[in-house]
């Protein structure tokens, strides 16, 4: 399964996801309204310690950051113009801040650990009509089929290139969800034919193999 | 819900990451600028399904990427994202793509199908969705809005061709598939 994931045993990964997820909220709280440069770089010297104490390798994903820098250039800059360098500094290190905390969730907690966290949250889906145990069936099958979708595609970019000589057009989307939109209708049909009912509750839901990711 | 309709938003919900995934596009008709399709397919989501399963689609999308998936263009993902200066983007996606679906069925019929996609995709997908990611840019970064909306004006063009590209791809779209148009099977 694709994710940030990093499979190793630190005494991080040990924690409970539910607890990490409050951890993060409540830090998340607490820094948005902080505006002195100087406590948000202690925070952040903090943060870099603790991705220290968790060894080489996770230290190294703070690299994950990097997508991040364009933004920040452009908020620095900006607010550097129009206010002061103590309020871009505070900006671009509370920014740091927060995504580098929350990524260490991600880099620590299984998907599986997450979405038990929160599966508790579907059973008000139930009285919706709706069978609380389909956002993991709908998420099993989004992951299942980037891959599928990313084949298709590929198959198409190749047929495209050898029939025209030129580079990939628009024009091969339209095409391609309509696809799709039919895959997921057979999709569809198998589910049922294997028993899969959307709307009853969780309680009378016959055990089924592909209603989990 | 039926079956269909759950697969249909998970599939859909696959197509928008896999349109963040590939590489770049050249776009013809903007001079050859490089995009990436995520929000395009984001703006599809509610044009094609309609505004409550589209949106259902890109909430299973940011869902995913709370949980972790490296699916967002770029492959970035991950809680990370959420308190990130982009957040108000990708929040803005829900009630962008619901807002897209409604403009686009409430349009006249004898409007070219085109037509009224690109401007459900330019409502939806472009004022909505800017809406709320200035607000959350203004609200991580701590500039003010007007500020704000400045950093965001470098997408801008990009993403107008985008909802262009929304009525080109949804004239060429067989019309069976486009549920939203016909009554709804939600």
């Amino acid at each position: 399964m694709i994710s940030s994931y990093v499979s190793r045993a630190t005494w991080l990964h040990r924690v409970p996801a539910g607890p990490k997820l409050i951890a993060i909220a409540v830090l998340s709280l607490a820094v948005l309204p902080l505006t002195d440069w100087r406590w948000l770089a202690l925070g952040l010297g903090a943060l870099l310690l603790l991705y220290a104490s968790l060894g080489r390798d996770m230290f190294g994903r703070l690299a994950l950051l990097k997508p991040l820098f364009p933004f920040l250039i452009v908020i620095a800059l900006i607010q550097a113009w129009m206010e002061s360098w103590t309020g871009a500094a505070a900006s671009v290190l509370r920014i740091l801040l927060m995504v580098a905390a929350a990524n260490l969730v991600t880099l620590t907690t299984t998907m599986q650990d997450l979405m038990s966290a929160v599966a508790p949250a579907f059973g008000p889906l139930a009285h919706l009509g709706i069978n609380p145990r389909a956002p993991a069936l709908a998420v099993a099958l989004l992951l299942r089929f980037i891959p599928v979708l990313l084949e298709t595609w590929s198959r198409r970019e190749d047929a495209w290139r050898a029939r025209t000589g030129r580079r990939v057009s628009l024009r091969l989307l339209a095409p391609f969800v309509g696809d799709a939109m039919r895959m997921a209708d057979q999709i569809a049909e198998a589910l049922e034919a294997r028993g899969f009912d959307p709307s009853i509750s969780s309680a009378r839901q016959q055990e089924g193999p592909h209603d989990h990711p | 819900m039926t079956t269909r309709s759950l697969v249909r938003i998970a599939l859909f919900a696959a197509i928008i990451a896999a349109l963040g995934l590939l590489p770049k596009f050249d776009l013809p008709f903007a001079g050859g600028v490089p995009i990436t399709a995520q929000s395009l397919g984001v703006m599809l989501a509610g044009v094609l399904l309609g505004p409550r399963q589209g949106a259902a689609a890109v909430l299973l999308v940011i869902f995913v990427v709370a949980l972790g998936a490296p699916i967002l263009a770029g492959g970035r993902g991950g809680l990370g994202v959420f308190v990130g200066p982009t957040v108000g983007f990708l929040v803005g996606w829900l009630p962008g793509a619901f807002v897209a679906g409604l403009v686009f069925q409430a349009l006249p019929q004898r409007l070219p199908v085109g037509v009224s996609a690109a401007l459900a995709a330019f409502v939806g997908g472009v004022l909505v969705i800017y809406a709320f990611g200035i607000a959350g840019l203004s609200m991580i970064s701590g500039m003010s809005l007007a500020q704000a909306a400045m950093a965001s004006l470098v997408f801008l063009p990009g993403d107008i061709v985008k909802a262009i590209a929304t009525g080109v791809v949804t004239a060429a779209t067989p019309a069976p598939i486009r549920v939203s148009r016909a009554v709804s099977s939600t």
